[in-house]
This record gives structure tokens, sequence and C-alpha cells, in this order.
């Protein structure tokens, strides 16, 4: 049994046959081929599998992909624009912010929307917003920098 | 702050190459490797820690739709395929035959048209098991009365895998005969799993026409994987690709070979499809490298006003139901005798027992530089110990015993050989940044006021961890894994452009191995970082070497590196003194890029312009065969041998047993830096692995042998408001053999920094004469520690 679904992913919008109990990160990465987003944990816990839903950070492993019928997506993949870096992709890169790359893009994302509504974020808030994430490599520490980084960017623009 | 220079011609801060990919959800991992009419796996598991597998029916899986092939431990030994070597010359179960040996062993395997259905097929499975008594505490693996886990091996009549000792016993003993003061304590380093965040995987593609196995893997180790698996399944070495992608970090979890590997392999002959595998969390925590498990029991012997003069230990190793540990042959312990640390020391001596449990095997992962992490945490816990009972400051005690920078080279009392290093520089480094006297002042009125009855808030603790590491393994004449001597490739080719390409064989899990080497080469050939690709994780188009583990990238790999990139140096010497018309000797290399003869280095040729003339049709001396390339193995002479000196500060909660980590410190020395950036960014990564293992990770068992630390909601791991901001220093020491002198960084933080934190937190609880505590250092431990009725670990129990 499948059930037809329409999601915006990255602002093209994309209809597909989806069992009901289809996570929406396998659909992402299974369906649409958009295998930035990635899979990490069993439990909601580890947060390498954060899109945006309708502009707000969610855990793809925890949404059903039709839950997702009719809404808009973002992923790492529509970070950058027009052949132009986000400046939070830029920051990771600055800053050393990613080794394995695993983490990452669900960390630019929740840095993304951090910026999008606050954007001049304190340290704690930085490491509040990506609580919810878990880096092995990095010790957090160049990832708070790179978002400060794309904080200054942004902020003196 | 973290400042990123312009790319320089070799050493120094650049951004990293293979950041490109990353941002834009360009990596790609094995479970992005998708091919056409690929078909997926599913393992099941045992739910018990030990029990006899009476009876297995798998046709109501095998009639399910969307299944194609159900294969269980009988269609494995039809194949003789049902166990399999372990790195450390034992067996282990493919899919289990007669008993399962820890809970989460691979029992039966699935491969379905796509992964849902593959899972739901192992609903269909039905085991019947005969379930028998476990053993869960490895210090009771030895009674006589202990159920045998492994029947299946001839001549095995208990749990006994094997007995280790390193160093002099008859001169420690002396040592400690005549000793002033002798401390003891039993330490536990319990049992902890690396969890990178991405799980094991593998994706086989066997093709019948050609005979050929394409293995996507994300293996730490391609070229052993690809050894192991023509000596396992008896595929001919030639006809096996194993091709390791981007890996979602590794740290030691993904050197051994997986049953789900070989199950993936002989469902895609079963079924002539390519089949993936992809474990979950739960399979990953429950089942892979899991790491520790030492129970460690330590004395030390020293004079009254605290000169240490001899260490000895006792370890019960706990290796679970395989004895899976990936370590050199030689030494079972790995290098665990490198357990007097930093210290000058009359005598040491060491005996370990390995012993067999019912739980998932494995011992050597997370980072641990081959039970360095155990030793160096052992030492360090011991040394405020003995700081404790002396009623001396624990810097103090380490100052007086540190080896001093005029005693290196140093011959260890256990056997090793360290290359170089000073270490009271590092420790008042240390001290300086961390301002050590104003922490201790603080301290005190603390614990003043609190003596005097006002007992509201926290109380702050300072731990100082020293360690000494030992990577970079290793001269192969000792160093094997499984008969495979631990040396290592490298091919380099410039092409007529100038632009090279650097064939290694060690693969990264995010150190940056694009980047560094080809810095790496950059500073040897004047060729820029961004001309040189560097490939690496294919078999196919690799030189053979042991891969990336135990920090032996740098040391091993890096050393290759440089000695390939010296004798192309050497070649285009040659080629510069045809262009030149000029002997070869009046050449000298001006250190940027350019063969330039001697007294008039405006003449000279580019490397550049020498590769160019190298392909052309330049007469070429004698014996010159033309072309810009190189290969070459290296075995190193010796290990390298980083150190450190950290610092943590903590404040504790008496009331809740909380711990905050206020500071932390860490000043390493790991020899010349080629990227001070990346290095840095693997210090913060490791430091983060110590909070949580000194704080939160954990993987205990119940009395029955049942995980409970099986999935992330019980592992718990270190997230950003738990991890300070790090404050790091450094020192170099370069290693005199490396070709480079640089040593290899990738676990120092990890090997140091638990002790550290723990240290910390026993210091803080001094005021209730806490001495010591062992790991995890939750609110619980920490409070029942302060009720004097400290936790055992390992066995969740009280
Ligand atoms: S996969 Fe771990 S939180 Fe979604
Ligand atoms: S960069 Fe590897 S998990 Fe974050």
């Amino acid at each position: 049994m499948t059930t037809r679904i329409t999601v915006t992913v990255n602002g093209e919008e994309h209809t597909a046959e989806v069992e009901p109990r289809t996570l929406l990160v396998h659909f992402l990465r299974d369906q649409l081929g958009l295998t930035g987003t990635h899979w990490g944990c069993d439990t909601s816990n580890c947060g390498v599998c954060t899109v945006t839903l309708d502009g707000t950070p969610v855990k793809s492993c925890t949404v059903l992909a039709v839950m997702a019928h009719n809404h808009s997506v973002g992923t790492v993949e529509g970070l950058e624009r027009d052949g132009k870096l986000d400046p939070v992709q830029q920051g990771f890169v600055e800053c050393h912010g990613l080794q394995c790359g695993f983490c990452t893009p669900g960390m630019m994302l929740t840095a993304r929307w951090l910026l999008d509504n606050n954007p001049d974020p304190s340290e704690t808030e930085i490491r509040e917003a990506i609580s919810g994430q878990s880096c092995r490599c990095t010790g957090y520490e160049n990832i708070v920098r790179s978002v400060q980084w794309a904080a200054r960017q942004e902020v003196t623009r | 702050m973290t400042t990123v220079d312009k790319p320089s011609m070799g050493f120094g801060r650049m951004h990293r190459k293979e950041d490109a990919r990353f941002i834009r959800g360009r990596g790609t991992y094995v479970d992005d490797v998708r091919l056409p009419g690929m078909l997926h796996g599913a393992v099941l598991r045992s739910p018990f820690a030990h029990a006899r597998i009476v009876s297995i029916d798998t046709r109501a899986a095998e009639a399910h739709p969307k299944v194609k092939a159900v294969i269980t431990g009988k269609t494995l030994e039809g194949l003789k395929l049902a166990w399999m070597p372990t790195l450390s010359y034992d067996t282990q179960a493919v899919l289990a035959t007669d008993k399962v040996r820890f809970q989460g062993q691979e029992v039966a395997f699935v491969v379905a048209e796509d992964k849902y259905s593959a899972r739901d097929a192992l609903e269909l499975i039905d085991v019947e098991y005969e379930p028998l008594p476990a053993v869960v505490d490895a210090r009771r693996a030895l009674d006589p009365d202990a159920p045998v886990i492994r029947d299946d091996k001839e001549n095995q009549n208990g749990n006994h895998i094997f007995d280790w000792t390193a160093g002099d016993k008859a001169a420690t003993d002396a040592a400690f005969a005549r000793a002033e003061v002798v401390v003891k304590q039993d330490v536990l380093y319990p049992r902890v799993h690396p969890a990178p965040l991405e799980t094991c995987g593998a994706l086989a593609d066997f093709d019948k026409v050609t005979g050929k196995l394409t293995m996507w893997c994300n293996t730490q180790a391609p070229h052993a994987h690809r050894t192991v698996y023509a000596l396992v399944a008896g595929l001919p070495e030639h006809k096996i690709r194993v091709i390791s992608p981007d890996i979602g970090g590794g740290f030691g979890n993904k050197v051994p070979i997986y049953p789900g590997y070989v199950c993936a392999i002989v469902g895609s002959i079963v079924t002539g499809k390519p089949v993936k595998w992809m474990e979950d969390r739960s399979e990953n925590l429950m089942s892979t490298g899991f790491a520790r498990d030492y129970h460690m029991s330590g004395e030390v012997a020293a004079t009254r006003d605290g000169k240490i003069t001899a260490v000895r230990v006792k370890v019960i190793a706990d290796h679970g139901a395989f004895n899976g540990t990936a370590q050199p042959t030689k030494y079972p312990a790995g290098f665990f005798h490198v357990f007097t640390g930093s210290y000058d020391l009359e005598a040491a001596h060491c005996e370990v027992t390995g012993v067999y449990t019912n739980k998932a095997p494995g011992g050597v992962a997370y980072a641990c530089s081959f039970r360095i992490t155990e030793a160096a945490y052992l030492i360090e816990r011991l040394v405020d110990v003995l700081a404790f009972d002396l009623g001396m400051d624990p810097a103090q005690l380490r100052m007086k015993n540190l080896l001093r920078a005029e005693q290196f080279p140093y011959s260890s009392p256990t056997g090793w050989e360290y290359d170089s290093g000073d270490y009271p520089r590092a420790l008042q480094l240390a001290l300086d940044m961390v301002g050590y006297d104003e922490i201790r002042r603080e301290q005190a009125a603390v614990r003043e006021r609190w003596a005097a009855g006002d007992r509201s808030g926290t109380l702050p603790g300072v731990g100082i961890s020293f360690f000494t590491e030992a990577v970079g393994a290793g001269p192969r004449k000792h160093m094997d894994i499984l008969g495979l001597g631990m040396a290592d490739g490298a091919e380099l080719r410039v092409h007529p452009t100038g632009k090279a390409v650097l064939r290694i064989s060690v693969q990264s899990q995010g150190q940056g191995h694009e980047t560094t080497y080809a810095q790496i080469v950059a500073h040897e050939l004047g060729i820029p970082p961004d001309d040189i690709e560097v490939v690496h994780g294919d078999t196919d188009q690799t030189p053979f070497g042991l891969g990336t583990y135990g920090s032996r990238s740098t040391p091993v790999s890096g050393a290759a590196t440089a000695v390939v990139a010296r004798k192309v140096r050497e070649r285009a010497r040659l080629v510069a003194s045809a262009m030149l018309e000029v002997s070869a000797d009046d050449l000298e290399w001006d250190g940027a890029g350019r063969w330039v003869v001697r007294g008039s280095t405006e003449q000279g040729r580019t490397i550049q312009e020498i590769a160019l003339a190298a392909h052309s049709s330049l007469e070429l001396p004698d014996g010159v065969e033309g072309h810009l390339d190189a290969t070459t193995v290296y075995n190193p002479p010796n290990l390298t041998f980083p150190f450190g000196a950290y610092v943590c500060v903590v404040d504790v909660d008496p009331g809740t047993g909380q711990v905050k980590v206020r500071r932390f410190v860490a000043v390493d020395d790991c020899g010349v830096r080629i990227n001070p950036t990346i290095v840095e960014g693997q210090v913060h990564g490791g430091l983060a692995d110590g909070i949580g293992m000194a704080l939160m990770q954990l993987i205990a068992f119940d009395e029955d042998g049942n995980c409970l630390g099986a999935s992330f909601m019980d592992y718990l791991l270190p997230t950003s408001v738990e991890c300070p901001s790090w404050e790091l220093g450094e020192t170099v020491t370069p290693s005199p053999h490396h070709p480079i002198g640089a040593k290899g960084v990738g676990e120092s933080a990890t090997v140091g920094s638990p002790a550290a934190v723990v240290n910390a937190v026993v210091d803080a609880l001094k005021p209730y004469g806490v001495r010591h505590a062992d790991m995890p250092l939750t609110p619980a431990q920490v409070w029942r520690v302060i009720q004097g009725s400290p936790l055992r670990t390992d066995l969740a129990i009280t």
C-alpha cells in the first residue's frame, strides 16, 4: 500500500508514491537521491538527519514522509544558491567546523535557522541551538566558531 | 581563535580540500552508494547473552514476497564460512550455529528488495533458544564453576584467553620491598564504544562472469580487509576490490571485519545482485568493536618525599565472547605496557589476563592507541592517589617525577624507547595557562568555608594528566596484524604539466588526508597543494598498507609520503642536470620547488619544468628512465612518542552529583605540525571524548548479560553544552627519526583527557575524603561516592 505525496524540497515540488511508514529521511535519501541528509541513530538523538520543515529544524528520522505532504523541506543541498555558498557553509570551511562531515549538513541547517531568527547569537545560544545534535569529531569548538564567523559575515553585510 | 592563513606551499594552516563536497552534502558515504538492482540485507540478532540454539525456522521469512534469500549458520557451514578468523588469531561466528554467546550476536541474514521488507522478514524468523547462565562479570570469568563460553574450541576448558607480562618482575618486587611508601588502587576502565555517527556498513557486488568482488565498505583498513576476505572466502585477492569511500567517523570502530560484511558478500554471491547492509545504531553499540573493559589493580612504590620508584599492575581484560581485538600480534594487551607513563622509574611490571565473557567481542577501538588509553588513565590516577596519600600537590609530584629533556632517547623499564620530549616544559605551560596557583587559592577559600559549615554552592576541583603516547605502529619486524607487517606504501606521480597524484594506503575518517598529504608533498617538492590529488581508500588504486588507526597515518604513511616525494626530487635532479647540462652534483634544492646550480641560483629549473622535460624527448643520463614518479614502502624504525599536559577544572554539586566542566587546558606536543588547524581540531574532538568517557559514556550489563547501553538514549554522548570552550597550547619537539619530525596526534586527547577530568572530580570531592572513583562519574555515581558507596559501574549494580 502506498500513498501519493507532494513535497516541496529546496523549492522544487516532488510528487511520489510512498509507503505510509516511510521516514522522511529515507524518502529524501532513497527516493529523491538527496543523500546529503544522513542517518545515525534509532532514537532521535544524534541529529545528523536534521532538515528544515517549513523553515524549522526537525529530525527527519522522526517525521513520516506523509507528514511532509504539502509542506516545504529544506536540506543541505539547498543551502548554496545560484552558485553562491551560504555564509554558514563558508564559516564551516573557514573555521574547520567539520572533520568527517557526517554531522555537518544537520549542523549547518540548524545554524542557518538560528541566524535567521537571531542574527547575533551569543556562544551560549549557539551551543543551545545545536545541543540536540551530536558531533563525534570536532568537540563542537569549531562548529561554534563557524557559526560565529557566519554571523559576523551577515551582520557586516 | 582559529585563523586560516592563505594556502601555503607546505606546512601551515590551509582550508581542507575535502570540505568543498561535505558542505554541499556531496560526500559519498557507503550508504550513499546505490547500484542497479541492489538488494538490502538485515541481520537477525540474539536476544540472549548465552543460549543454545535449538532450532531456526526460516520458512515464513522465505515466503515473504520481497525476500530474495535467508542465510543462516547452516547455509554458511555448507560454504565453510560459518566461522571467520578475528584479528587476534581467534575465531568468531559469522552466523551462530551452536550457541549464541552475546546479546546482539548475528543469527540469520535476510536479503530483500528494500530495507523495510528485510526488517519485516526478520520478524518472521522463528528461533528457539535454550538460555544458559551468562558470564557477565569479568572478575568471575575464571571461577571454576563459570560456564564455558567457547566450547566450540578444542581444549578450551575455561574462559581464559591469555596471560601476558612485561617488565622485570624481580626488580619490581625488590623496589617494592625497599619502598618507604606503597599505594594501591583498583581502577576500572569500563567498557565504552566509539560510536561514530555513521554506523558500519557495506555494499557487496559479486560479478559471477568476471569473478570479481567489489566491496564498498566504510573500513579504516581497506587493504587488510581485502587480504582477510581472500583468506576467509577463498576468493583470489586480485579479484577483490575494496572501496572505502567517505567515512563518517571511525575511531577504531571500523577496523575489524564484521559478520554483516561477510553476510553481504554471501548474499551477493547467492542472489547474483549487489547487497547492501547497514547496521542500525543499536546493532552498532551492541555488537561492534567496543573499547577498554580493563579491570586494573595498580600499585606505586615511592619515597616519603614523593619520588616514584616502581609500578606494579595486574589486569583482567574483558575481551567478550570472541577475542576480536585488533593489535599487533606480539602484544595481546596492545601497548598497555607503556603504563610507566611519563615518569622516571627504576622498575615496573604488569600481568594481563584476557578472559572471555558473554559480551560483544572487541577491545581495541576508540582512539586508544592500542590500550595506551587504559595505561595513561591508570598511571595518572595512581599518581593522584599517591599525592592524596602523601598530602602533596599533584602538579609538584608530577614535576618531581617527570622525565627530563636530557634523558631522551629514553629506555623505559618495560622496553620502549621514547624518541624525544621535554615534559616539564609542557606541564609548566599548561599550569601557567590555567592559572594553577590562582585556582588552588580559590579552591582553598571554598574548602575553608565548607569546613566552617557553609556548604552551599559547588566544589571546585582541578585535575592534571600528563601522558606519553606511543604511535605509528610499527617497525614491521616487531609489529604485524594477522601476519601482515605494519608498513605502508606510497606512490607519487608528477604529470607532464607538473600536477601530481599521490596514492596512499591509509584511509581518512575525517582526518583530512587529502589536504595534509598534499601539504607534505608540497613541502618536499614545491608543488602547490591544490595541484596535488591524493587518492586513497580504493585497493585497486592504491599501494598496500595497513590503514588508519592507532594514530599511525602521519607517523607511517605521512613518512612514506615524504620519502616518496624525496625520491621524486632526486629523480628530478638528474633530469634537471640534463636540462642544464651540468653535473647533478652541482645542483642544489632551493627548498621552494627548484633545482638550482650551486652558486648561481638564477640558473635553475622548477619542478614543473623538470616534469615536462622528464616526459619530453630530452636526452636523459644513462639509467634515468624518464617520467617523474616513484614508489616506496615505509617501515618505521621506531614508534613516535607524542605527549601532553592537560588540566581540567570542574565544579561539582555535592547535592545532585552534577559535574560541570568549567575549563580544559590542553598542551600537546605532537612534533612538527603539518596543518595546525587540523591538529587542533583533532585535539578538540578527543577532549570531548574524554569528557564523554569520564562523565557519561558507558556500556554496562545487567546480571543476565543484557546490554544497557544499546541506544543513544542510554549511551550518552557529550553535546555542545557539556563541553567547555577548549583552551589549547603547544610545544614542538620533533621526532628525530620521522622524515619530517611529525609524531601523530589523532588519539592524544582521547588518551590524555579522561584522567584529567576524573582527577578533577576526585579533587573536588576531597572534603569528603574521596581518594578514587570509577568512571563514568554520572550524577548518580558522584552522589553515591559522596555517600561512601560507589557503584560498580560496569555491572550497573551497587
Ligand atoms: S537519525 Fe539520529 S536523530 Fe535522526
Ligand atoms: S564532523 Fe564528524 S561527526 Fe561531526
